[in-house]
């Protein structure tokens, strides 16, 4: 046990990157979504432009024991259109602002994918054989003359190449008068949930015209309105839990059996504020952007402007641990106020169990001191992303960047200077591009493989392997 | 973030603000300050009604930023002085550095602070033709001592001056909740032409970043004529009305 989570440091290498390597960006090709599948074989981006593309791990191959498979193109498909709403004279972005992934239950696999109204889950499945030798059609599909059918024979399914396919089967509109921002699988694999800014909603995969508001902080009176969901997850092992962040920095864990609308929460994770530390920024900068379960449940993580929090469920007035993810920009608040920086919503992730999550009693007792979940990650600007280890409580900061790209090379660590002289290799902060933010990490279910998505790149490393 | 002309200067806790006259230029007091970043949450509000898709979260927190300050304001009794100028015509050199507001109330006990507004004092009396009637009704505002919720939202100016932000809050959120084109021509024609050069100036300064959202400003022409708050307001509450009632069925 004492080796899990423990052990050497991982040295992070450039593996790949996909997109477009022109510097002007084109707005469609925007990332705004990054999400591996249960088994890490698929990853899935989602972009401003509505359309999700599939990456698919190519089979290890023997003879190159130094890498993993490397992640080509498997699917794209345009998820979402842009809409307009009649009623309010607006539009309906169709930018894609999470994808998640169904676990695998047969030959097919499963993703829901939402915009900011409308949630849609889509199928994607492999053909590779088709039927040939019908009676009553040609080959090209053309209709025979009966007449001229003398015998009868059966069709045989024969190879083709390879065709992926993504159809929609199941539309859940209708049913968010605000902006979606997360969904949520359930444990028990047939409900989810939806957040929008006011409500969260809870559906059955298989019914699209019904669903449960479980969630409503809608004020009567608007002009009341002072905070508003930020994110929103179910716990991954008791299908009865959920919870939800809000703008205020403050998390409820809600329970479904305690009442049919969960808007009394069961507890109230609050930090409460450092006075010396107070400023008209405070509260922005303590909205949370991001809120993650741990694998076995009993930690989360959330993400603020300036900090990644790990807290225990079982504590409610402060995070059991705090890591700092860019300090130094504490004192520019105001620019970045000015330039709405402030408002980026960084999210975070945890390091893939590389162990089933079976805890036995004991494990469980060693896994407060040696947790599964380990590492988190989370990003910043230019393109820096940083990681923090738990047990060592070292951190490290890459850089997503083509200057980068030799396969096998380890990543250089970065650091930024907050004042004074600056040192050979370390970047100021006033020299930081806040144009380059990594808002979307997903890190491989099992393995040691990170993916980090830039503005309009998506990169993908490796643990050096020996 | 840098008033044009003004030297910019580094902040730290040691720095001896109190000086001479133009030193009392170059960092401007954390009043002034504070008063910018009023403006500038304002300007904010005002730019998310131009949006297609206003940003809820962003508009909550700003405008609870902009409660904070009224709060602080008025708990200073500065509220009173301040608002003898229309906050909605905010003139170029009202935009000052903010970097005190960066520095953390810890900080800023450590410091010393320069009291008043010196020399900028006279460029806000000077170019602004106010009613006294308004002067009058923020003071009735800062007396009654009624809680900072009721301040924000449901203070009643009787002139119908422009840029009232208050009312620009109120309006905010109600179209924020049905959006129709008669509320939008009507706040665009709240607005005021020196925020399209607040706008070249926030974009010239933040060379390295793109002001996503005053993008529409550049696209905007010249406002529409203006129409009185009243008809505004009651016609965004017949909407109000009539759409509530569409969207909940």
């Amino acid at each position: 046990f004492l080796g899990a989570g423990g052990g050497n440091d991982i040295q992070w290498c450039f593996s790949q990157v996909k997109g477009a390597v022109d510097d002007d960006v084109a707005e469609a090709d925007i990332i705004s979504t990054v999400e591996f599948n249960h088994s890490g074989e698929l990853l899935a981006t989602g972009d401003k432009g509505g359309r999700v593309v599939i990456f698919q791990q190519e089979q290890e191959n023997k003879t190159q024991s130094h890498s993993r498979g490397e992640y080509n193109v498997y699917s794209t498909f345009q998820s979402h259109e842009p809409e307009f709403d009649y009623l309010k004279s607006l539009e309906i972005e169709e930018k894609i602002n999470k994808i998640r992934w169904l676990p695998q239950k047969n030959a097919a696999q499963f993703l829901l994918s939402t915009n900011d109204k409308t949630i849609k889950l889509w199928k994607i499945s492999e053909r590779d054989k088709r039927p040939e030798g019908y009676n009553l059609k040609e080959e090209d599909g053309r209709y025979r003359d009966p007449t001229t059918v003398t015998t009868l024979r059966v069709p045989v399914f024969r190879p083709m190449d390879l065709m992926v396919e993504a159809s929609p089967r199941r539309i859940f509109a209708n049913a968010h008068t605000y902006h979606i921002n997360s969904i949520s699988i359930n444990s028990d694999y047939e409900t989810y949930l939806s957040a929008d800014d006011l409500r969260i909603n809870l559906w059955h995969l298989e019914i699209t015209d019904r669903s449960f508001n479980i969630v409503d902080i809608k004020p009567a009176n608007m002009e009341e309105l002072t905070e508003v969901i930020t994110a929103a997850e179910f716990h991954p092992n008791s299908c009865n839990t959920f919870v939800y962040s809000s703008s205020k920095g403050t998390i409820r864990l809600c329970d479904m059996r305690a009442s049919a609308l969960c808007d009394r929460h069961s507890k109230l994770f609050e930090e409460p504020e450092d006075p010396s530390n107070r400023s008209f920024f405070s509260e922005i900068i303590s909205s949370i952007s991001d809120v993650k379960f741990s694998h076995s449940g009993r930690y989360m993580m959330t993400r603020d402007y300036l900090s990644v929090k790990i807290w225990d469920l079982n504590m409610e007035n402060r995070p059991v641990e705090t890591y700092q993810v860019h300090e130094y920009l504490r004192s520019k608040l105001c620019s970045l106020y000015e330039n709405d920086c402030i408002f980026d919503k960084f999210e975070c992730c945890w390091n893939g169990s590389d162990r089933q999550e079976r805890l036995f009693p004991t494990e469980l007792l060693l896994s407060s001191f040696h947790p599964l979940c380990s590492i988190v990650m989370t990003g910043s600007y230019n393109n820096f992303f940083r990681m923090f280890d738990r047990n060592t409580k070292r951190d490290i900061t890459l850089e997503a960047s083509r200057e980068n790209n030799k396969p096998r090379t380890v990543l250089k660590p970065r650091k930024v200077c907050a004042s004074g002289k600056r040192k050979k290799d370390e970047i100021s902060v006033d020299s930081l591009d806040f144009n380059k933010k990594i808002l979307h990490t997903a890190w491989h279910p099992k393995e040691n493989i990170i993916a980090v998505a830039t503005t309009n790149n998506l990169y993908i490393f490796q643990d050096k392997m020996n | 973030m840098f008033v044009r002309g003004l030297k910019r200067k580094c902040f730290d806790g040691e720095e001896d603000i109190e000086g001479t006259l133009a030193g009392i230029k170059a960092i401007p007091s954390y009043n002034l300050q504070r008063q910018s970043l009023l403006d500038m949450s304002l300007v904010k509000l005002q730019l998310c009604h131009m949006l297609v898709e206003p940003n809820l979260c962003r508009s909550v927190l700003i405008a609870n930023t902009v409660r904070q300050i009224q709060e602080e304001m008025t708990q200073d009794g500065t509220w009173q002085m301040i608002n003898t100028q229309s906050t909605g015509q905010a003139s170029l050199d009202r935009l000052v550095s903010t970097d005190i507001l960066c520095r953390s109330s810890r900080e800023q006990a450590e410091g010393k602070h320069v009291p008043g507004y010196s020399t900028f004092n006279k460029d806000f009396e000077g170019d602004q033709a106010q009613d006294s009637s308004e002067t009058m009704s923020t003071a009735s505002s800062v007396q009654a001592s009624r809680n900072l919720q009721s301040n924000v939202w449901e203070m009643e100016n009787p002139q119908e001056n422009k840029g009232n932000f208050q009312k620009s809050l109120d309006q905010i959120f109600e179209t924020l909740e049905n959006k129709s084109p008669n509320s939008v021509e009507d706040l665009f024609s709240e607005v005021d032409n020196s925020y399209y050069d607040l706008d070249t100036m926030l974009t010239g300064m933040m060379s390295n970043t793109k002001m996503g959202h005053c993008d529409g400003l550049e696209t905007f022409s010249s406002p529409t004529t203006t129409t009185s708050n009243s008809n505004c307001k009651s016609d965004l509450n017949e909407l109000d009305h009539i759409v509530e009632i569409l969207v909940e069925s």
